[in-house]
Formats: C-alpha cells, structure tokens, sequence
C-alpha cells in the first residue's frame, strides 16, 4: 500500500520509459496508489460505524455541511451544493462505471427549474464479466459509499436516493442496510443532518439477477417496478426525465466514493492524480490466467497493463504464455498478445510524437485503451494465456450476453441468439468454416444506432474482435468440423475430447 | 386458494412498500420477500403481490418471468449457483459443476436447474457473481463462496442439513 509518493515514482517510470523509446523494462515498478482503498483490508478495519469514524470517517460531510455560501458579486453568491458540484467539474472525474463519462457534466444536466424531486440513485448493479471492485467497497466499507452518496446528494439538493444492488449479493444488502441503520441512528442520514436543516433518505432496493439493470435506464425502469427495458434517448435523459419522469442521477459505487474524497481534498488536487483527462484514481479488477488475481488501485494512466498483469497480478502462471487480454470487462474489445498500436506520447521536451507500442506498454487509461480500439470500460482485465481456447473463450462470453439481451429491440434479441448458437456449435465441433464471418455479419448489423442501448455494442464487440484477430483459429476449427463430417467421423467425440481450460 | 401471509412478513412487506413515492416500485423487493419465504413465487403469491400494490397480476408476472432469479416451482432446500461466465470458466467452474452432479448424482449436461430426487439440491449454473478474482464462485443459499475447490464443496454439501 502506498500514498503520494507511490505515485510520482510511477509517473517518473513512464518518463524514463518513454524517453528511452523502448518498451519493456521500467526502471522502478508502479505502485498502488490507495485512495478510496485507504483502509479495506487493513489490520482491525471494518465495516461497521465506529471503525469508519476512527479512521476520519464523516468528517468530510461534516465539513460540507458546514460550507457557507460564497458571495461572488453584489447580484451572485454560491451556495455550498454548487460549491461541490463546481470542484466535482474541476476534478475532471469520469464515470467508473464503464462509460467514462465526466461526472461534472451528468450533474450539470441536471434540471434544477422543473420544481419536481431530484433522485439520485448509486449503480451498484456491478455485473460486467471480469469487475468485483465495487464488491470491495459495499463489503469492506459500506460507509464511505454513503458518506459519498448523502455529500452528492447534498450537492444535488437530492431528498431521497436508492442504492440497486445486484441480487446476488444479499449479503451486501444487509450490510448496506445495517450501515444505513447506524448513519441514521448518529444523524449522518435521515432529518435535519448534523443540525444542517438538511435531509436525506437511502433505500437498499434489489435487483434479481439481470445485467441489463446495470444500463442507467433500464435500472430507472426496474425500480419502478417495471422489466428493466432501457429507454430510448432522447427524451429519456435521466437528468430530465428519469425515475417517475423526474431529474435523475445515476452514478456508479466508486464515482459516489471519489467524490467524497474530492471534496475532501478539492478538486484541482484530485485533477493532479492521474494523468490529464483521466483523473483520479481507479480500482482494476484483474482476473483470468494470472498468479494473483485482485482488485489493484492505481492513479489512472500511472500503470500499464504489462505493470498491471505482471507486477501486481503476479504475472502468468509457470511455463505459460500470453494469448489475449480483455481490458475493460467482457464487452470490450480484446487485445492479442503482441498486437501493436501508434500512441501520440509527450517526450519530455513538451514534444508531441508518435510512437508505436505493445498493447502491454498502453498506460491503464481511458483515452489510451480507446484510440487502441477498445476501452477501459468497467477496468476489469480478463487475462487468458496459451492454453485457453479462443473459441470457446468468445462462446462463453456470447452465451452470457444472449442470455441478458432485454429482448426489446430486434438486431440485439436476435443477433446476440444467433452469435451465441453459431459460436456453441463451432466450439463443439460442429461448425463450419464460414461460420467466421457469419459471426462477422451478425456482429457488424447489431450496433451502430441500431438499439436502444449501448448493449447492442456490448454484445458486438467481442466478437468483432475476437474473430479478427484470431480469425485462424475460428476457421481451423470449422474447417475441421467439416472435414471430419466429411471423412463421416462422428462431432460427438469432439464434444468431450474438450481440453482447454475454458471448460 | 389465498396465500396465507403471516402477519410479521405483511408488516416487513408494509414497511418497504412505504418507503417508495409509488407502490409499484416495491414489486421486486416483495417478490424477493415471498420467494425467500414460500421457496417460489406461485400463482397465489402473484395475485397477493399484484392486489397489494394495487397492480394487474401479469404486472407481476412480467417480473417473475424476465428477472433470473425469480423461479414459478420449487427448488432444492439448498441452493447451489455455480458462475458459469469467462473468469471462473478459465478457473475451473465446469469441474466444479461436474464435481457436484457427480457426487449428487445429476446429469452432467443438463440444462437450466437440476434438483436432487430427494429434494435437497438444486444446482445450477448462473452469470457472472462479480468476484472473478477467486474462481470458481459459487453461491450456496445466500452466502457466496470463493476459489471452490473439490475439498471446499465437499465441506459446503456436509454443512448443507
């Protein structure tokens, strides 16, 4: 565990690395740089009120009550929501949720003259394949996602917010449930907070087991007790038009937790931690082939994914090596191992120059992943190596997302069905060689406007990505497929002479 | 046939339904309720939720069918949800699914849920459990445990009375 200084040694790697225009070797290792992880998994900590007080807990809200209004001109004074909301927009902080969106600019949306409520309401539906870091934060330190959510609200003039937590983790709602209990019962939520006047309400509401409720809209749709279809924008900005059409606000567990620590240490100081429009700090959730899979906080764009994968994850097991890397939850699109990409760099003269790099060397940031193709999304790394099946590895990923497709517009209900059935039957062994670019086909025709939501890309994506760049193998595995019916062999063999690790 | 509701899960019921602007709001979180205590949601439960919240049944039955979660017949007394997405699959949950029919004497390839004859297990294989750091990830009841080894599901099954 590390603080400030872990940071800048980190910065001061890429900056050798990149004067040296090599990649590979870093001088000194990037470190972690716990921010919102401070305290989880710390000696004595724990999740209850008192241990979160000990440790500094609630002071920010404190203070934030305490904010008085800022007189700017003789017409124009600035009330201590805006103050917030202003050093949010300042930190330059962006969704954690997956779509990297500025959090400072959802709040702005925000229809403050309507005269109806304003919700806010915290995702934490965490279901992208790959992400279990927002777990982390609801198990381990329920409090300070609420000392985030009632400074949000405050700041949102919020009077009632929800909590949706997946089904799965009934646990993790009683947890939330009881740490809401002990908020109440020491005034930090509930009437008049703090002697401030003001009041806030959190509900736990579950959800049951749908990964579509994690897309803001159809989450809207679900606690309003209706199928969790997303809805279409526009109209249905959740800033204008959400939850009992009312303005809206939804925001993810970690994006609730760092502006608490924005606040805390002002929004020009956080906008110093990381790089510049990708802010702050991020929790990576790492899984797959690696020695040691976890949950890893770092400055964002302070650790490459080679950093990532081989010096906190431990790197690949003995003897293995690398085949592919997702890096930002199931939907993004996947790295091939030596697949290279041209990176704009800042030399250290200030210099903008290009620079072609090893998908390992991409600093772990928003923009970077995303003019590689892919993107951050979730930052979740799934790491597979050379004993994974590719083939398999897509089918797993398509059974799921034809499973959770909402079925409310057509190219997604259908087309995720279709990839998934082609994908199952190459994989056991009874494809053909065109399947390749049959799954082509479908993957091209479903996103690109063609839905409601971003789903449609989510399912799309890893296929258009996966057959690409390992189209060999696709069409190996169909072509043998053929062969075999052929030569009058029976498929059913090929069934359980499975032996990649996939299955 | 009514559904007989006994008076401490109406009043836990009354509670969540006051704490939305709108009623119908708290469908899932009673579907949750009935289900945790009945062991499914029946025709009966449908129409007592739907009445409660001043709703049509197929309000409620919209819901049953689409979340996941929500089963119309009853399962084993213990419930085993294995993860079946990318991260445990390359850690090894469908060993552990064989594992587990195999000791409980389920067909390996079955589809959807599979429950013991004597009505004790059900075993299913679900989506993502969001902790893909410790693969495989199974759920037994509420509780979630992690990095599931044959030892460790053997110890989870004797635990199960």
């Amino acid at each position: 565990m590390s603080n400030a200084p872990g940071g800048r040694v980190s910065s001061l790697v890429r900056f050798c690395w990149s004067n040296q225009g090599t990649c590979g070797k870093a001088l000194l290792m990037a470190q972690e740089y716990r921010l919102i992880l401070k305290h989880i998994d710390s000696e004595g900590y724990t999740p209850g009120l008192d241990s979160y007080v000990r440790h500094g807990g609630y002071e920010t809200l404190r203070k934030t009550l305490l904010l008085e209004p800022k007189i700017i001109s003789a017409d124009r004074t600035v009330g201590a929501p805006e103050q917030i909301r202003n050093e949010v927009k300042i930190s330059g902080l962006r969704g954690r949720g997956g779509a990297g969106f500025s959090c400072g600019l959802k709040w702005s949306f925000v229809d403050r003259k309507s005269g109806k409520p304003i919700y806010l309401i915290c995702n934490a539906d965490e279901s992208e394949p790959g992400t279990f870091k927002d777990r982390q934060i609801i198990y381990k330190d329920p409090h300070q996602l609420i000392e985030g959510m009632v400074i949000s609200c405050f700041a949102n003039d919020v009077k009632l917010a929800f909590i949706y937590i997946r089904g799965e983790m009934p646990d993790g709602a009683q947890i939330l449930n009881r740490a809401l209990e002990e908020a109440r019962s020491k005034n930090f939520l509930g009437k008049n907070i703090l002697g401030s006047g003001y009041d806030l309400e959190i509900h736990v509401h579950r959800g049951a087991g749908a990964y579509i409720c994690g897309e803001e809209t159809g989450l809207i749709e679900s606690i309003e007790g209706k199928r969790p279809y997303p809805r279409i924008k526009p109209p249905y900005f959740p800033a204008v038009l959400g939850l009992y059409m009312c303005p809206t606000i939804v925001n993810n567990v970690e994006t609730l937790c760092a502006v608490k620590h924005i606040v805390e240490m002002g929004g020009a100081e956080y906008a110093r931690l990381g790089t510049p429009n990708n802010t702050g700090t991020r929790i990576v959730s790492i899984s797959g082939h690696v020695q040691k899979p976890g949950y890893y906080e770092i400055q964002v764009g302070h650790a490459t994914i080679r950093e990532l994968i081989y010096d906190f994850a431990g790197g690949l097991r003995e003897g293995r090596t690398l085949k592919a890397v997702i890096p930002g939850g199931s939907s993004a699109k996947v790295f091939k191992a030596g697949e290279r990409f041209k990176l704009k760099k800042r030399g250290s003269d200030a210099k903008e120059s290009e620079e072609e790099i090893d998908m390992l060397d991409l600093p772990y940031d928003f923009d970077s992943l995303m003019a590689a193709g892919s993107m951050s999304g979730s930052s979740a790394i799934i790491v597979m190596d050379d004993s994974t099946d590719i083939v398999e590895a897509l089918a797993n990923i398509s059974e799921f997302y034809a499973h959770e497709s909402c079925g409310q517009c057509t190219p997604c209900r259908e087309g995720s069905l279709w990839m998934s059935k082609a994908l199952n039957r190459l994989a056991s062994g009874d494809g053909r060689k065109e399947d390749a670019d049959y799954l082509l086909t479908i993957a091209d025709n479903i996103p690109g406007g063609r839905t409601i939501c971003a789903f449609g890309e989510a399912c799309s994506w890893p296929v258009q990505s996966f057959v690409r760049k390992f189209k060999d193998e696709f069409e190996a595995k169909g072509a043998a497929a053929e062969d075999r019916r052929a030569a009058g062999g029976a498929t059913e063999a090929d069934r359980i002479s499975q032996v990649s690790t996939v299955k | 046939m009514a559904l007989k509701v006994p008076s401490n899960l109406e009043s836990e019921i009354d509670a969540m339904i006051a704490r939305y602007p709108v009623k119908r709001s708290a469908s899932v979180m009673l579907l949750h309720a009935v289900q945790d205590h009945f062991g499914y949601v029946s025709q009966e439960a449908i129409e007592w939720i739907a009445a409660k919240l001043e709703l049509q049944p197929i309000n409620i039955l919209e819901l049953v069918t689409f979340y996941p979660m929500f089963r119309q017949e009853r399962a084993g007394r213990h419930q085993l949800k294995i993860c079946r997405t990318l991260s445990c699959a390359l850690g090894g949950s469908h060993k552990l699914r064989d594992f587990l029919c195999e000791k409980l004497g389920l067909a390996r390839d079955a589809h959807g849920p599979a429950t013991t004859e004597d009505g004790k297990f059900t075993i299913e294989f679900v989506e993502c459990l969001a902790s893909c750091g410790t693969p495989p990830v199974m759920m037994c009841n509420q509780e979630t445990h992690e990095n599931v080894t044959p030892e460790k599901a053997e110890r989870i099954l004797e635990g199960c009375k």
